[in-house]
């Protein structure tokens, strides 16, 4: 019991925090619009999915894989923010109170949630304002399409507590935001996610396939009803929303294991 | 029966560093043991372990009569710590912090705004209350820090260095402060380099050098084991040292110590202030003037000296308060003042003092025209 009230104290705090530094949110937002807007128009052009190089198409496809990527880079921030914490006094104030031990990690990562899910949704509009359109191939409806949110949101999640081990490894917040956001580059661009797998070298198409990232992109794609489904084999393209669930709670599971240990073992 | 601070043994190891080799500690309840050492002593690795951030490899601790090491979060709920560095978010405003605080201490959010509020009144930080801490001066900070650590009155309180980097006044606002919650009952365990805080806050006092306690005691039995008291003569001439030097050798019971470049005697004395009132007739029969005299009993400094073999580090050049001036005229020049309260760093640093004194003293004086 005690557990949630404390990650709900800390998660407040947080977002109290995040108020005070409104520029963070801003920048939070400007990014992941950066992305639609360029991809969209320097390269949508010239891509081509399925058999298609409509721009429309492009369009369609491309939006999963952009929220996809917004809701990974909190990762970033998350572990930027609790190296921070590990770094001043606070910490030691928290540790000598009688307070659950996970609660700061946790309730790092429920703050980020929130803010992911307030970026996702100015993301969405500006998505629908550029031209996008769910259920331009299959017939989707509105609980599917909170259902795709749901698993965008979930790899979000499951994503800050890499942040987080990364932030509680590093020595520096400046060093948790470069080591938080590297290998997402690799992880967000060997996918599904802006263009079709299938056409990579065959290495490289089945870590594409097998990318825990991949599977939610082509769960959403599916949910939302949008183009471009990898027709691959691979079993988490073959059952999308089935995979973005396991991986998710997968990564979950494993990294808060390993953060909250981290965590413990921080200072002692 | 131990007192609500007992440890026995503690040692703690960090790679090839014995931060603790073997503390023994016991504070009678209600009362305050300093914790006096020089940066790097094992002062803070001891509070550490203390207040279960840190397992101490070896030995045992119980604090307010719980096992710290068997059941580390009954230990959580009877403490408090203020550390070395204030502890507050600095985003949040000063009563958000302690409502915080509060909650994590378990309390009911209703009760830990009341709390809060009471402690912002107590701590005179109702007017900033809603402004974000970052905005608060070093002194409101430490003072934010402090009521954190007494949302729930804790019976025994841990403080590490509060007053490290504090200006004078503040440094008196806090002393106030703890010297009213130790009266209220609460046991204390303080550390600091300022050998003045210990002298002041303390009932007994532990010196740590080099994760060991090397002498424990109150402040009057450690002075007294230090030696007796001794005249201190400023002469206002250079020239007039060796007949100063020679009066003062008709009085004293040891040798005479002269600091050319402050001219400043020192000799041993017995006889107390009847001896000092000799010796200013003496000297001004003999048409010495003299710019400062005095009967010095040892202070803290002394016996730190004695003790460790090195001088307590004075880190703090912003207020240069460190050392024991109480009983001294105030000397109006901040940076002579170092050199001139420490015999012994005179006697091996003199030439170095010597060169850089001048450049002090004009930092000092333009800053004091400005």
């Amino acid at each position: 019991m005690s557990a949630v009230n404390d990650s709900l104290v800390i998660a407040r705090r947080n977002l109290i925090r995040m108020t005070r530094i409104p520029e963070m949110i801003l920048f939070g937002l400007i990014q992941p619009i950066m992305f639609v807007v360029l991809f969209t128009y320097v390269f949508g052009g010239s891509m081509q999915i399925g058999n298609s190089a409509n721009l429309d198409v492009y369009k369609n496809f491309l939006m999963a894989g952009i929220f996809a990527q917004t809701v990974t880079f909190a990762t970033a921030s998350s572990g930027a923010g609790i190296a921070d914490d590990m770094h001043k006094g606070l910490i030691d104030r928290f540790r000598s109170l009688p307070m659950a031990r996970g609660a700061v990690l946790t309730g790092r990562t429920v703050a980020d949630l929130v803010q992911t899910a307030l970026t996702l949704f100015v993301l969405a509009i500006v998505a629908l304002i550029v031209g996008w359109r769910p259920g331009s191939v299959e017939t989707t409806n509105f609980g599917k399409i909170l259902g795709g949110f749901g698993l965008l949101l979930l790899l979000g999640y499951a994503f800050t507590w890499i942040g987080a081990l990364i932030g509680l490894s590093v020595r520096t917040p400046e060093a948790a935001t470069s080591g938080g956001l590297i290998w997402l580059f690799p992880v967000t661009f060997i996918s599904n996610a802006f263009v079709d797998s299938s056409k990579m070298t065959p290495w490289l198409r089945h870590i594409a396939e097998w990318n825990p990232f991949s599977a939610t992109v082509q769960a959403c794609r599916k949910l939302f009803g949008d183009p471009g489904l990898s027709p691959s084999d691979a079993w988490p393209m073959q059952h999308p929303v089935w995979a973005s669930l396991i991986y998710s709670i997968l990564i979950i599971v494993v990294f808060r294991t390993l953060a909250v240990r981290k965590y413990r073992r921080a200072t002692s | 029966m131990p007192g609500a601070i007992y440890a026995e043994g503690l040692v703690k190891t960090f790679g090839d560093v014995r931060a603790l080799d073997g503390v023994d500690l016991d504070v009678p309840e209600g009362t305050v043991l300093g914790l006096l050492g020089p940066n790097g002593a094992g002062k803070t690795t001891a509070v550490r372990c203390l207040t279960t951030l840190l397992r101490p490899d070896s030995g045992k601790a119980v604090v307010a009569g719980v096992d710290v090491l068997k059941h580390p979060d009954a230990v959580r709920r009877r403490v408090g710590l203020s550390g070395q560095f204030a502890a507050v978010d600095e985003y949040l405003t000063g009563r958000e912090n302690l409502q915080m605080v509060g909650q994590l201490y378990q309390m009911r959010a209703k009760a830990a705004k009341v709390r809060a509020a009471e402690l912002l009144e107590q701590f005179n930080l109702t007017e900033a209350a809603d402004r974000p801490a970052k905005t608060y001066s070093g002194g409101m900070r430490r003072r934010l820090d402090l009521a954190a650590a007494l949302v729930v009155s804790p019976p025994v309180m841990f403080m590490d260095e509060p007053t490290t980097g504090l200006d004078p006044r503040n440094r008196q606002q806090l002393w106030e402060v703890i010297k009213q919650l130790v009266s209220d009952g609460t046991t204390l365990l303080l550390t600091t380099q300022y050998l003045e805080e210990a002298d002041h806050l303390a009932h007994d006092i532990c010196v740590v050098d080099h994760g060991r306690v090397i002498a424990r005691g109150t402040a009057d039995q450690l002075k007294a084991q230090t030696g007796g008291e001794r005249v201190e003569v400023v002469v206002h001439e250079r020239e007039h040292i060796a007949t100063a030097s020679e009066v003062l050798r008709g009085f004293g019971k040891g040798e005479t110590t002269v600091e050319e470049h402050t001219r400043k005697l020192t000799v041993p004395v017995t006889g107390g202030a009847k001896l000092l009132a000799e010796v200013i007739r003496e000297l001004d029969g003999r048409g010495i003037e003299i710019d400062d005299i005095g009967l010095r009993r040892p202070t803290l400094d002394d016996v730190f000296l004695s003790l460790t073999g090195h001088v307590a580090e004075v880190k703090d050049e912003e207020n240069g308060v460190a050392g024991d001036t109480r009983g001294r005229k105030p000397k109006k020049d901040p940076a002579k003042k170092d050199p001139a309260t420490d015999p012994a760093k005179n006697e091996t640093a003199q030439s170095e003092t010597a060169q850089t004194e001048p450049a002090q003293s004009e930092t000092a004086q333009t800053e004091a025209t400005k």
